[in-house]
């Protein structure tokens, strides 16, 4: 069934103008979407949506990499939360970052490499830009937020998005302003029966030009190094611009879309132990889960913990990180203990995660087959801060170009893969992604569909 | 009451070679720009700071009064060279960042005009705001826009507006008053466009040719008034400083003199150095800090909170109020306590803040046994003598203390009997080790002298059973406790030159090299002044190479050749 939209830019705008609200009635969901659920009425296909997650510090490797290669593989006790949502998840064991004649900087070239492809020359390089800037400049055009970050550590300062080497992508750190970004002044529900485009909204618009014409202005009036960033904060200005367009347009329709209750967010949750760490990361999933399936994004990063893993558990002396470094391994167990049991934690985080997008109905599928999701860490075993055989994680079907369910063995190949796969499944059309011994233009084949 | 008159000569010193007093009351009226001895390249780049959340909360306060709520818009800022302001001018607005400008700027601009609510007593902000009055609400009104705009221009911009730039907000005033049949609506929407302009957040040091050095630059009136507000106030400058400005006053002794003096003596240069402390003590951790709640159970969110204050307080006290002699923050008693804290202290504290002495044998004296820093520098559930000792390098002395090697071997302290009760049991196997010795041995002897205090700071003699033996020596001076590192510190020649080389790029907005020629002088001159911050901040503000522009160095791009051997740094003696 096709069904034309009732109004046009032109007419909301003249209406607004004259000082008339534009109320519209809308019959929606299912009936936008082809016969097959797998695109709109009118061809366009569903998006496919970008994802990253990232936990700290590694794991335990003697119980964490399956024995079993593709498949039905095995879920030693590491990763035994993965369980229910096995088949949706790929876990890449066994490939290596390079870092050349770079230092191994701790618990920063790991995932600096499998982020931005590149080994960085020192704590505050960062080489290139982040996976997911590219992608978001490849896909988010027509979105609200071009992109998301969001931490569950309670510091906005954790981050592993950065589009420059001074810019760098801020998360946001509480479940209260994610959803206040998301939800709060500013929301259009998809589908709403009733589309009220703000008045105040083109009267900015207009306000905008004499600040873009400042911007230019300053921009000539700068060194080499500033004009850069002066440009930047046109192109910002700019899609200001563009954003103030979108709002005075009727949103599509989104089947999936349910706007979450504010009551679920009121309560400050304040704690760095990873029973409070979990509670935000769950609140934040389930926030950015309705972020994807309302278009309030197409691109997010969440992070579960940060590389030097702050995470604490109460009762025990030592947090994350310290506790990779300094306990001793048991000898009987044949792993660090207490360790591992961050990483569990981290784990049965990312098992939510997953789940939480797979629950959500759309199309003929479901949110998360819609989506690629790439989650890293920065250490292999964080214990000697080594890089080799950096364990790696994807979720989604990347809207059917991917297979699910998979462990694959990288044979010591560059971990860079995973990351210039995925380029190429959102459209990213570059001939190889990486530096040096990290460029890699191989694809992990066994996980195309 | 500050000493105004020893800030004076130190202020004149600058302003003559020798700093001789007789010479010095000729040299009062030489202009600035003649002074003979500035090192011909003293000076700094023209840069382009983004405005701080600080800066930002301080400038709307400063228009439009603290009922309105600012929010919190500003991503954080990285630590560069030890200072988070120094990352202002690197870095670039993002479009999530600036997506939040905007929301910002609409909350910001709707409070300023909003018409109040007289039956719920909330106030109209509209009509103390906006200096005139439409002569119809619902319509433009063209003269009462300009009014408004003009002023708030003038403040926000920190120079004067064009006229076209005011017909410019005038005509989009009139016809967002005309679309949406509210004058104040229109007023609105050009505020809001004002709070987002890159004239606004982008604090540009605008330059002009420097009429007494060919071919060479100075900030112009507008980027020197500016300069000396973000150093001294935080904040944009008021209307006399502007003025100041506009009639070219700044570049007279006499105009600017009168203008710093004035600004030193205002209750806004609290702004200020509370900024600047805040910053160089590294207080934004506090923002993500928290304590393991079964470890230490009586420490809360307001624990830490006022702990960060509390430093505050104590530091606008000593080097405002008193105006005393900086190094002596690493040994005075008095600070202050709230009820929050008391239970940290061991005392009763009414509610509110009141002044309060540490006794003598309390163990504690001076910033460094503050719970500010002894939090700040632990971990979550546990004390950290070398998070410490790097800290106080770090942070007070301007060392880099570097970090550890990967490949570091830890199983010679994993220690699963627990035969090793106190921390320096424990770091005695860092320091035996020789690919850990090289930065233990400089952090641990200061940072096991804490060890008095737990991860909480609180003050405890024993360590699971064990006497704790807080013995240790700085730079090669010995002492036995906490004190005794405070009055260490104190004493170290690197605490005075660290301090001016923060402050120096503070106010210049970059890094500053170590071999700046101004760090020498400016140095000499804070020791005659008895280590008065005031007398530094007069100092620099009031000298040539404040005002000077010299070309940007080379980019930091290239960075130095990698290697895995550990950099063991010199330590100043």
């Amino acid at each position: 069934m096709m069904m034309k939209r009732p109004i046009t830019r032109r007419r909301v705008l003249r209406g607004m103008l004259g000082g008339a609200a534009v109320s519209v009635a809308l019959p929606l969901l299912d009936c936008f979407l082809n016969t097959n659920g797998t695109a709109y009425a009118d061809g366009a296909p569903l998006p496919v949506r970008f994802g990253t997650w990232s936990w700290g510090c590694g794991m335990s490797k003697s119980i964490f990499v399956p024995k079993k290669i593709g498949a039905d593989y095995d879920l030693p006790e590491e990763i035994v939360s993965f369980k229910p949502v096995r088949q949706h998840i790929n876990l890449l064991t066994n490939f290596n970052g390079f870092r050349d004649a770079a230092p191994n900087l701790c618990h920063y070239t790991g995932w600096v490499i499998q982020r931005a492809g590149s080994p960085p020359m020192s704590t505050f390089d960062r080489p290139g830009q982040t996976i997911d800037v590219t992608v978001a400049r490849r896909i988010s055009a027509g979105t609200r937020y071009q992109s998301l970050s969001v931490t569950a550590t309670s510091d906005e300062r954790d981050t592993l998005s950065y589009e420059n080497a001074t810019t760098v992508n801020t998360a946001i750190a509480s479940p209260l302003a994610l959803y206040e970004k998301l939800f709060g002044a500013g929301f259009q529900d998809p589908n709403a029966p009733e589309f009220k485009p703000d008045p105040m909204t083109m009267v900015r618009k207009s306000a905008l030009s004499g600040v873009l014409e400042d911007a230019k202005k300053m921009q000539a009036s700068v060194g080499a190094a500033d004009r850069q960033r002066l440009d930047q904060y046109f192109s910002s200005l700019r899609d200001l611009e563009r954003q103030f367009e979108l709002q005075v347009t009727r949103p599509e329709p989104r089947e999936a879309c349910v706007v979450p209750s504010k009551k679920s967010v009121e309560q400050a949750i304040s704690g760095i132990d990873a029973e409070h760490v979990a509670a935000r990361h769950k609140i934040m999933t389930d926030l950015m889960v309705m972020a994807v399936a309302c278009d309030q994004t197409r691109v997010f990063n969440m992070l579960y913990s940060k590389p030097f893993s702050g995470t604490t558990k109460n009762g025990y002396d030592k947090p994350h990180h310290t506790a990779t470094h300094e306990e001793p391994i048991d000898e009987s167990l044949g792993y660090q203990p207490n360790a591992s049991w961050f990483t569990r934690r981290a784990m049965e985080n990312w098992a939510y995660f997953v789940e939480a997008f797979s629950k959500v109905k759309e199309g003929d599928g479901t949110l998360l087959d819609n989506m690629l999701i790439y989650a890293t860490t920065d250490q292999s075993f964080a214990k000697i801060h080594s890089i080799d055989g950096l364990p790696m994680l994807t979720a989604g079907r990347a809207g059917g170009k991917m297979k699910t369910g998979l462990h694959i063995d990288g044979k010591g190949s560059a971990s860079t893969r995973m990351g210039y796969t995925a380029l190429k499944l959102m459209g990213v059309d570059v001939p190889s992604w990486g530096t040096q011994s990290n460029t890699t233009s191989q694809e992990i084949g066994e996980i195309l569909a | 009451m500050r000493d105004l008159m020893k800030g004076d000569e130190a202020g004149r010193r600058r302003w003559i070679v020798g700093g001789v007093a007789a010479v010095a009351a000729i040299a009062a009226v030489v202009l600035l720009t003649r002074e003979p001895s500035l090192p011909t390249n003293a000076g700094s780049p023209a840069r382009v700071r983004l405005m701080t959340g600080a800066q930002f909360a301080n400038s709307i306060e400063y228009m439009f009064g603290p009922s309105i709520d600012v929010g919190s818009a500003f991503a954080p800022l990285q630590r560069v060279d030890g200072l988070l302001a120094l990352n202002a001018s690197q870095v670039s607005v993002t479009m999530g960042q600036m997506q939040d400008f905007q929301r910002a700027a609409v909350s910001i601009a709707s409070q300023v005009m909003s018409e109040g609510n007289l039956d719920r007593g909330v106030p109209s902000h509209r009509d103390a705001l906006v200096p005139c009055k439409p002569a119809v609400a619902t319509e433009p009104d063209d003269e009462c826009a300009a009014t408004f705009v003009r002023n708030a221009g003038r403040l926000l911009f920190r120079r004067p507006l064009s006229e076209q730039k005011v017909a410019e907000l005038v005509g989009n005033a009139h016809r967002a008053a005309d679309s949406l049949d509210d004058f104040y609506g229109g007023l609105q929407v050009v505020l809001e466009s004002m709070l987002i302009n890159p004239q606004f957040l982008l604090i540009e040091d605008t330059t002009e040719p420097d009429p007494d050095r060919s071919g060479h630059r100075r900030l112009d009136n507008y980027g020197l008034a500016s300069r000396l507000s973000f150093l001294l106030w935080n904040s944009i400058p008021d209307e006399e400083l502007l003025d100041a400005a506009e009639k070219g006053e700044l570049y007279t002794q006499r105009g600017r003199k009168r203008e710093v003096e004035r600004m030193l003596a205002s209750p806004r240069l609290e702004n200020g150095v509370r900024a600047f402390f805040d910053d160089m003590f590294g207080f934004d951790h506090f923002d993500s800090l928290s304590k393991d709640p079964q470890k230490y159970p009586s420490i809360t969110g307001a624990t830490l909170q006022d702990a960060r204050e509390q430093t505050l307080r104590t530091v606008v006290d000593h080097l405002l109020h008193k105006n005393a002699d900086y190094r002596d923050l690493f040994t005075t008693r008095s600070t202050f306590i709230s009820r929050a804290l008391g239970p940290v202290y061991q005392v009763g504290a009414a509610p509110g803040w009141s002044s309060y002495e540490l006794p003598a044998n309390s163990g504690r004296a001076g910033i460094l046994t503050h719970v500010s820093f002894l939090t700040l520098h632990a971990h979550p559930a546990r004390s950290s003598a070398t998070l410490r000792g790097k800290a106080l390098r770090e942070v007070f002395l301007c060392q880099r203390v570097p970090p550890p090697p990967p490949n570091v071997d830890f199983s010679a302290v994993e220690d699963p009997d627990s035969s090793l009760k106190t921390a320096r049991e424990k770091l005695e196997v860092h320091r035996t080790n020789p690919s850990c010795a090289g930065c233990h041995k400089i952090t641990d002897p200061i940072g096991l002298t804490l060890e008095n205090f737990d991860g909480a700071g609180q003050f405890r003699t024993t360590e699971n059973g064990a006497q704790i033996d807080t013995s240790g020596e700085l730079d090669g001076k010995p002492f036995k406790d906490a004190v005794g590192l405070g009055e260490a510190l104190r004493n170290s020649p690197a605490l005075p030159t660290c301090l001016v080389k923060q402050v120096y790029s503070y106010a210049t907005g970059g890094s500053i090299d170590t071999r700046d020629p101004m760090l020498e002088i400016f140095e000499q001159d804070f020791a005659d002044s008895g280590y008065r911050v005031v007398d530094l901040l007069r100092d620099i503000a009031m000298s040539e190479a404040f005002s000077r522009i010299v070309p940007a160095p080379p980019s930091k791009q290239e960075l130095a050749a990698p290697t895995e051997e550990i950099e063991i740094l010199t330590v100043m003696n």
